[in-house]
């Protein structure tokens, strides 16, 4: 770990006095800066002009860049490798979803004050139960929390008492997020079918159709993550986050001087799955619909690829992982759409054997080569000296 | 009928009603006594009708030929195993057969285990930090921040222990020596009052063991200590008390010379080297 590390201070503000973070979040906040000032004051024709297009695409880019952080949380420092962590994105985009989706009110095809389009379609008569409270921001966001949050809870607390860990867990996250994409499916849920939710008009009284309101979300993202990488930061920086990595390596130990390991993965596995929520809830306005294609497994997968490709354990490795390959799969699709899959595929083996570490690895590894070297040289000596 | 007698029997105290976590007494001297205790495995008698006392502050050693039942002493000390018959008594006060594996560590018993366990991820600072008793909640845990007490508790330990100088090392870059004595100061870090040690200088350099003899030694006296142990240099080099274990039950106990003596234990253990 960090051999700077105060364990005496607050876990609160151990975070911003940490070297790394107060660079991740200057480059971050400072980037977020940069590109909103260049959107808004740089003329259309300019060169250094960034088109509203390209600002969503950013924000949508650091959604999954929050999504990538939260699997780097439990995989990473907890040693639990959830293949299901789109399923935790995207109820929260779910419950942003239908807070968007009653906020059309009358203005929809049908024209139906209560109830969504589908549903009308459907000829559905009334709201459904779970529907009711959507039309209010506050209950809204506070679902895209508790959503993915007790669904979690509820998963964390039948695995991990029955202490289940490593590829079976992973299956099992795996079978989750088919599960919930087979019964979002279906009309009969209620959310939208395989159309799932869109045709969103307002979020919080801005057209979601403006430019204004486009720039607001990407800043909005970029603050989004910035704290969820503080509240990871706090965790894994603490003598929790310490316990984690024991759990990670030696659970049996780890019970046996006292901790109860399950409550540890369940607490950390929560927060994780609160924060792909957010991250969800974000990305849904910017993309404009959320279907349940976002529950499929093979999501779930591509964020480990991304995750195991900025290199684990690190969090910021996490976002960088997911921009580049996000990134990369943009220009991909577009210049080589059939191709995307099989370029994914030889990344994945090519940072796997040449930088099992992943990018955050080599990066870390060039700036403090000459600092190890002569470290070890010192160890040695101290060595000889018991 | 039968349960009325049962609940108004005057000669016993309910379990439920016996206090549970009061200190640990050892007024009358021993720190733990094994009385009668006979485990069997399939008609395979581990352990055969096994008496130990070990009293507070000793460093005692146990010897025996492969299959003599040293480990499964030590599953029955820890709540691993159940014994058929017999009592096992911490102290005056607690018994341990009415107790699981985490109720007895909080109590004060640590074992070490043959293989090294340790967190290798972590500093070797952070592995006593992780192992100090405390509040092990999880709220708890993500707030807690380190006192100076803390801090003078882990330095203590690491002087114990001798890696001082390593305290900023990943414990995983240990040697398997270095590796020994951390476990060894984890355990320290959770106060235990009876430290029970499983081969602690298997695969250890001269040097190494050496130090382990001095470490263990400076452990007895403020802790009790039971090492169980091959290598009949190092018991020779650290023992007070040898207890020689033969099929289960003790066949000697003594000083080192007067075991070594014993005409029966040359015959099954020592002789055997010849």
């Amino acid at each position: 770990m960090t051999q700077s590390t105060n364990y005496g201070q607050s876990w609160l503000t151990r975070p911003f006095t940490e070297r790394s973070t107060q660079i991740f979040l200057a480059v971050l906040l400072g980037a977020v800066a940069l590109v909103t000032f260049l959107n808004l004051t740089m003329p259309e024709d300019s060169a250094l002009h960034v088109s509203t297009y390209t600002v969503t695409l950013m924000g949508k880019y650091l959604c999954y860049a929050l999504l990538a952080v939260a699997v780097d949380l439990v995989w990473g420092y907890l040693g639990i490798l959830s293949l299901g962590h789109g399923a935790f994105f995207a109820l929260g985009g779910y419950a942003m979803g239908m807070y968007l989706m009653r906020q059309i009110g009358d203005r929809g095809v049908y024209g139906n004050p209560e109830l969504p389009d589908f549903m009308v379609f459907l000829n559905w008569q009334e709201l459904p139960w779970y529907w009711y409270g959507f039309d209010m921001a506050w209950f809204a966001f506070l679902m895209v929390l508790l959503a993915p949050g007790i669904l979690a809870f509820i998963f964390g607390y039948l695995a991990f008492r029955s202490r289940v860990t490593g590829v079976y867990l992973s299956i099992i996250t795996q079978a989750l997020t088919f599960a919930l994409m087979l019964a979002f499916f279906r009309n009969e849920m209620g959310f939208g079918g395989n159309n799932g939710l869109t045709d969103f008009m307002d979020i919080l009284g801005f057209d979601l159709r403006t430019d204004g309101a486009r720039l607001g979300l990407f800043v909005a993202s970029g603050i989004a993550l910035a704290i969820g990488y503080l509240i990871c930061r706090a965790i894994v920086g603490s003598k929790l986050g310490r316990v984690s990595v024991a759990c990670r390596d030696a659970e049996a130990r780890t019970r046996f001087i006292g901790y109860r390991v399950e409550r540890i993965q369940l607490f950390v596995f929560v927060v994780s799955a609160m924060l792909a929520g957010v991250a969800g809830a974000l990305y849904v306005p910017q993309v404009g619909i959320i279907n349940p294609s976002e529950f499929s497994p093979l999501f779930s997968i591509e964020v480990v690829v991304w995750v195991a490709l900025g290199g684990r354990a690190t969090l910021y490795g996490a976002v960088i992982g997911a921009l580049i390959v996000n990134y990369a799969k943009t220009v991909f699709t577009g210049v080589m759409p059939d191709a995307w899959l099989f370029a994914l595929g030889a990344l994945f083996v090519l940072v796997t054997v040449f930088l099992p570490k992943g990018i955050a690895g080599l990066l870390a590894g060039l700036t403090q080569k000459k600092a190890s070297t002569d470290k070890s040289v010192a160890g040695t000596a101290q060595e000889a000296g018991v | 009928m039968s349960i009325m007698t049962e609940f108004t029997r005057r000669d016993r105290v309910f379990e439920f009603l016996a206090p549970t976590q009061s200190p640990v007494d050892v007024r009358h001297g021993p720190i733990l006594y094994l009385e009668d205790v006979t485990v069997s495995f399939d008609g395979f008698k581990a352990i055969n009708n096994l008496n130990l006392t070990i009293d507070d502050g000793e460093l005692r050693c146990i010897i025996g030929p492969n299959g003599a039942g040293k480990t499964t002493m030590m599953d029955i000390i820890t709540g691993k195993t159940r014994p058929d018959t017999g009592s096992v008594w911490f102290g005056s006060r607690h018994n341990l057969l009415n107790m699981n594996e985490p109720e007895i560590a909080t109590l004060g018993i640590g074992r070490k285990f043959q293989k090294p366990t340790v967190f290798e991820a972590l500093t070797v600072f952070e592995n006593l930090e992780l192992s100090m008793a405390a509040d092990k909640r999880v709220f708890p845990t993500l707030t807690a921040a380190l006192t100076g007490e803390h801090q003078d508790r882990i330095d203590e330990v690491l002087d114990i222990i001798g890696l001082s100088d390593l305290r900023e090392r990943l414990a995983g870059i240990l040697s398997h020596g270095q590796k020994q004595w951390l476990e060894i100061g984890m355990l320290l870090m959770q106060k235990p009052r009876l430290l029970l040690v499983d081969e602690p200088v298997a695969g250890m350099t001269e040097q190494e063991m050496e130090r382990t003899a001095e470490l263990l030694t400076g452990l007895a006296g403020k802790q009790s200590v039971v090492v169980v142990e091959h290598d009949m240099g190092f018991v020779r080099s650290i023992a007070r008390k040898v207890t020689v274990l033969h099929q289960g039950s003790v066949l000697a106990e003594g000083s080192m010379d007067q075991v070594s003596a014993d005409p029966d234990v040359v015959k099954v253990y020592l002789g055997e080297d010849d």
